[in-house]
Parts: structure tokens; C-alpha cells; sequence
């Protein structure tokens, strides 16, 4: 049987595990990816029918990954931000202007794009191995290196392996992580919708008393017409009958929400719901092994900062890793292990708590709350500094920046 | 504590047999970064840092990881492999050579369980060099300060550089500075080293080291101090301050 050794062992081939993978391929490390699902199922229509909001950050992220000349055309900026209580005039808005170096807030995506061109992508390196689909029997840890023993009897071990397997981490079970976790006892219907006026690249998003909707903008279909993608929370039981509805019954429903500035609206992928939750991991790391992305954390996406926080935990990991390797430091040592976790604690918790008090504030119909909340969001418009300090988190550029996001490379 | 007995090898007149114990008593203390060997972890980064400059630099190579792939390298007294260990991680072809048996079982056993393909032999500078090996470059960090005859070892050091390649040497320099901090700090009030691990008189000038050096055929192309800051708890290099430890590099 043939075994396999690399510098950092990914386990997990979503849309973080590949663009970790990216960036440290662009050092020069070697790095095996090891993935359950063939790459053409996750291309599927129905694998992923979601759009993502790249920040500022990420989308440095993905520079340093060599990836964002692949997405750039396929990526609509974000250039204005409106949030609407309800349907009461809007309250807040950013425009881009109003921040120093005029770049747009983010940039909208389809989720099945960015992973086509993050599986292109990775096929430049010779030095980064991806493994999919594969099945993994165990994983194990020695003196020197943790890895996996796949079904088909091959193993792969490094001295570091990183759990980027999603909120069902198969990496986390392993290392006896437990999570704080509770549901939302809400659910986002996601789907693009085509629309009669151009978005002129504005995100909305409306406060409505059962979860925020939002509104954001895409880049036209290939027949031109106008896109935008809608995240749509809703109670979870309303949420199986509004999927269930007939798809006239269901733009009726959308063109309410809408309103009348973007004209007729109707739905042009099939509408999927997503359930929604907090995850938390009580710890980032085990014996040379680290957790990231949804491994670690998956937060509310009222401010579609979900992929983000992804992102920046890549931005951080890579720092630590590449910077050890090129002095040819073992990257797995419980210190470099613990400054990555320590590092990006409190931008997660943070941004947890963040968006969990904003759903709790706005997911409601109580009056006194309604009343805070109408404060809150003008006093936020009213002074500058808390509102710059709204838009940098938005864009992503809060907390200690690494290299990667300051920069753009490693 | 005892006064040492300083006894030579038969077969080497650079081996000082009581520094060569006080190393092999370390055994797998060596990897423990916050064991006796902590001073030599924390120091680690900041030279590794300079080795792979000034080689990149000497023989052109990109700033990536494995970006030693194409050389050859000797690292003279490597005890437990704290440098042989990085420099073969860079992707060069490392031999690690110390005169302690114990450090050379310590330094195979780690590489072996770190998946490191090093060649570790258990023999002194001037054996190597007589078998005529040749290497694009050769390490001798923090050792010369612990040999018995300089000059042998210098020679030594210099036969094994082949055409075009380096040497590249770190040690402590012989000043009042560096009495009181290379010894009485690190050994007495700090405690970061067992006392008794360095001899102040066998501590070799910046000069000294480059005439020696200059005279079995090599020139001294970079000259570097290594000072340590108490506040921030970081080692760093310095163009001016060599009062204490310093980095050399001397090309063929």
C-alpha cells in the first residue's frame, strides 16, 4: 500500500479546505487534500444552490490563493449597503464613498462558480495531491505527525493536519472536541431571481419580524437580464411550505418582500432551505491537529460574514504555517498551534455574538424591542466611528490583520 | 562543582571530551523547547532566518519553502538536529556530524519519527573532511567556542567548503560583555544553560575567526551580531553589536 506524506493534510475539499489548500501551494508546501465526494457532485445544480458574500478580506484571501483572477468577471461588487427595519424608510445606509479607499463592500458570487474555479485552480500545483472521493477508516496520531488511514487501506500523515470537514467534522469527533450548539429554529430559503431594473449594485437587507431578507447583487445571466440572489429567513415550519408552493404563488410572495424599485421579480434557480445554527467549537486544536472554517465555528448568516470568518482563519493559518516552514520549523508544535487558536478566538466569538444579538434584536415583533432597535440603527447612522466600525467588520478588516489580508499575499 | 578534567581524544586533537559529555547527558532533552536546551529554541528562528538569507542569496535561489532543494550541506556539531533538522525540512541534503554518539542516536531517532531523511554520523570535522566530502555548504553553529584546537578545526571546516560554496559559523565572542552575559547571566542568574557549559577563555574573536578562516583559502563575506532583547524576549540580528554572540559567513 502506498503511503502518503505531506507537509499539512487537509481533511475536508470545500471551499475552504481548497483555497487553504491554494494559498499554501503558492509557498511551496506540500499538501494532500482529502475529500468524500467526488468534485463533479459538488458541481451539481442542486449541491449548493448559494451565493457568497466575499469581503474585502477574502477577496485577499483569494488573491494570495491565485483565485481571484479565475473569479473576478463571475463576482458582482457591492458598491451601497441599505438596511431596512421592516418596511419603515430605510435607516441605515453605506455607501462606499464613505470608507478611505473607495473599494467596493464585497463582492457577490455563486457558491457552484467559486468551487469550480477553486478545483481549476488547484490543478496548477504539482505540489498539492487532492484526494476525492475518498473514504476515511481512522485517523491516528504518532510522535511527529497525525494522518488518516483511508478504506482503501492507503495512508496520508503530516505533521499537521487541519479539520476543514465542516459543522459535522468527522477531524473533531476524532480529537473529542465538543461544541456549544443551538438552532436557530430558523431557516434561509436561498435562490436567484431575475429582475426588470439593474440593482445599480446595491445590498439590501429588510429587517422583517420573522428573520432578515436579503437582497443582493449578481452579476446578469448569461442572457443578460438582471440578477440578484435573495437570503430569505423564515420560521422553520413556515419554511417546508413556502418550498412546497407552486413557483407563481411563490414570486408573489417574493415580489411583496421586493417591493416595486426593482420591477417584476420571479426565481431562476430552485428555491432550497437551510437550516439554521450556531456552532462553536470549545477548542481549535489537538495533538497536531487544528479545526477552521465550519469545523470550528458556524454563525448566523444575517451578515453574510459566514465564509468570511472562514477566510480570515485561512489568512492566519497560512501566516503561521508558511512562516515556520520556510525557516523549516515543524509546523505541528503545540505553539505555533495555540497562537493560531488564540489569534482567532475573539474575531470569532466576536462575530458568533455578533450576529447572533443582531437576529435575536431583529428577529421579533415585541414593540419595546422594535424601539430599540429603530434607536440603535440611527444612532449607529449618527456617529461616524461606530458606523466605520460597522462597515470595517463588514468588510472584514476588524481585529489584527494577517499579512494575507493586508497585502493580498503571503 | 567539580573542576573539569579536560581530556582529548586519541584520534582528534579538535574533541574536548567534557563538553562532549555535558552534551550527550542532555539526550532527548534536546527537542524539549522548554528543557535546558529552551535558550537554543528561542535563538532558533532568528538564525535559521539568517542561514537561509544569506544562502538564497549566495546561490540565487526563490523565496519558497523547500527552497534548498538544489544543495548539499554539512552542519558540523549538530547535536540533536536542531539546525540539521530545519536545513533538510528547506529541502537540502544535510549530513549531520557530531563527535558525541548519544546526540547522533538522539538526532536519528527524531528525524526518523519526523518522516527526515538526514544522514547522521557519529565523527569529527577533520575525518570528514579527510575522506575529501565536499558540500555547497557547511554549518558550525554555537561549536567552535567548545573544541579543543581551533585552528585544526577551522581547517577542517574549510576543506569540506567546495568551490563556490559557504561557511557560515556562530559563536560567542571573548569580551567582558560577553563574560557577563554569555556566562554569569545564562548560566548563573538566569539559569538557561547548566553552568559549567561554556568556558569564557575558549571564546573566539570575530578576528581571530577570520584570520584563521583566511588563511585555509576562505574570505569573510558577512559579519553579523546576535543580540538578545530582555523586553520583548526575542533574539535579533545586529549590523553594529557583536560584543557578545555573532554570525559569520566566509566564502570559497
Amino acid at each position: 500500500m502506498k503511503d502518503l506524506r505531506a507537509d499539512i493534510l487537509i481533511i475536508g475539499g470545500g471551499l475552504s479546505g481548497l483555497t487553504l489548500a491554494a494559498v499554501l501551494g503558492e509557498a511551496g508546501a506540500e499538501v494532500i487534500v482529502a475529500d468524500r465526494e467526488k468534485p463533479v457532485t459538488q458541481l451539481g445544480e442542486t449541491y449548493d444552490g448559494r451565493t457568497t458574500a466575499i469581503s474585502y478580506a477574502s477577496h485577499q484571501v483569494m488573491k494570495a490563493a491565485g483565485v481571484w483572477e479565475l473569479i473576478e468577471t463571475d463576482c458582482e461588487p457591492i458598491l451601497d449597503i441599505r438596511v431596512a427595519d421592516g418596511n419603515a424608510p430605510l435607516f441605515l445606509h453605506f455607501a462606499t464613498d464613505a470608507d478611505a479607499n473607495g473599494a467596493p463592500f464585497g463582492w457577490i458570487i455563486e457558491n457552484n462558480i467559486l468551487r469550480r474555479r477553486l478545483f481549476e485552480n488547484l490543478k496548477r500545483f504539482d505540489n498539492v495531491t487532492h484526494l476525492a472521493p475518498v473514504e476515511i477508516a481512522e485517523f491516528f496520531n504518532e510522535t511527529g505527525h497525525s494522518g488518516i488511514v483511508l478504506k482503501d487501506g492507503r495512508t496520508c500523515a503530516a505533521p499537521l493536519l487541519i479539520g476543514a470537514d465542516g459543522r459535522a467534522s468527522a477531524a473533531r469527533k476524532w480529537l473529542g472536541i465538543g461544541v456549544a450548539e443551538w438552532s436557530y429554529k430558523q431557516s434561509a430559503i436561498v435562490c436567484n431571481v431575475a429582475h426588470e431594473h439593474d440593482h445599480e449594485n446595491v445590498a439590501v437587507e429588510h429587517f422583517l419580524p420573522q428573520g432578515p431578507f436579503a437582497i443582493l447583487p449578481m452579476t446578469r445571466s448569461a442572457a443578460g437580464e438582471y440578477r440578484s440572489s435573495v437570503v430569505w429567513t423564515v420560521e422553520e415550519s413556515q419554511a417546508a411550505k413556502l418550498l412546497k408552493l407552486p413557483a407563481e404563488k411563490f414570486d408573489a410572495g417574493l415580489q411583496k418582500l421586493f417591493g416595486e424599485h426593482l420591477g417584476r421579480v420571479r426565481h431562476v434557480s430552485k428555491p432550497m432551505g437551510y437550516p439554521l445554527r450556531l456552532l462553536h467549537a470549545n477548542n481549535y486544536t489537538g495533538p497536531r491537529a487544528v479545526l477552521m472554517a465550519e469545523a470550528a465555528h458556524v454563525i448566523h448568516p444575517i451578515a453574510g460574514q459566514g465564509l468570511n470568518l472562514s477566510m480570515r482563519d485561512i489568512a492566519v493559518l497560512a501566516e503561521i504555517i508558511v512562516d515556520r516552514l520556510k525557516l523549516g520549523l515543524d509546523p505541528g508544535v503545540p505553539a505555533a498551534l495555540e497562537t493560531y487558536a488564540a489569534w482567532r478566538r475573539t474575531d470569532t466569538l466576536l462575530m458568533a455574538g455578533f450576529t447572533d444579538v443582531l437576529n435575536r434584536l431583529f428577529s421579533n415583533n415585541l414593540k419595546s424591542v422594535a424601539v430599540i432597535r429603530g434607536l440603535g440603527i440611527g444612532i449607529v447612522d449618527k456617529i461616524p466611528p461606530l458606523k466605520g466600525f460597522f462597515a470595517r467588520q463588514a468588510m472584514g478588516l476588524g481585529g489584527k490583520s494577517p499579512r494575507i489580508i493586508r497585502n493580498g499575499r503571503l | 562543582m567539580a573542576p573539569k578534567k579536560r581530556k582529548k581524544f586519541a584520534d582528534s586533537a579538535t574533541i574536548d571530551a567534557e563538553d562532549i559529555r555535558q552534551f550527550e547527558e542532555l539526550g532527548e532533552k534536546w527537542w524539549d523547547e522548554s528543557g535546558p536546551m529552551a535558550p537554543l529554541h528561542r535563538l532558533n528562528p532568528v538564525r535559521l532566518e539568517y542561514l537561509r538569507r544569506i544562502i538564497r542569496e549566495r546561490f540565487s535561489l526563490p523565496d519558497r519553502i523547500k527552497c534548498l532543494q538544489s544543495l548539499k550541506i554539512a552542519d558540523i556539531g549538530c547535536g540533536g538536529g536542531l539546525v540539521a533538522e530545519p536545513l533538510a525540512r528547506m529541502g537540502a541534503t544535510v549530513t549531520g556530524v557530531d563527535a558525541g554518539q548519544e546526540n547522533i542516536r538522539v538526532a536519528k531517532a527524531h528525524a526518523k519519527a519526523h518522516g527526515l531523511d538526514i544522514d547522521y554520523q557519529v565523527v569529527t570535522a577533520e575525518k570528514l573532511a579527510a575522506s575529501g566530502k565536499k558540500f555547497d555548504v557547511v554549518t558550525a553553529l554555537e561549536i567552535v567556542e567548545h573544541v579543543a584546537d581551533v585552528d585544526v578545526f577551522l581547517q577542517a571546516c574549510c576543506k569540506l567548503v567546495a568551490p563556490g560554496g559557504m561557511l557560515i559559523m556562530s559563536t560567542l565572542n571573548r569580551t567582558p560583555k560577553s563574560y557577563l552575559l554569555g556566562i554569569v547571566a545564562t548560566e548563573y542568574v538566569l539559569r538557561w544553560l547548566p553552568r559549567g557549559t561554556h568556558d569564557w577563555k575558549k571564546f573566539v574573536k570575530p578576528s581571530e575567526l577570520a584570520r584563521g578562516l583566511e588563511t585555509h583559502g576562505l574570505e569573510v563575506t558577512d559579519l553579523r551580531g546576535l543580540i538578545y532583547n530582555p523586553f520583548t524576549r526575542d533574539f535579533q540580528l545586529s549590523k553594529s553589536d557583536l560584543d557578545v554572540n555573532y554570525l559569520l559567513t566566509a566564502s570559497r
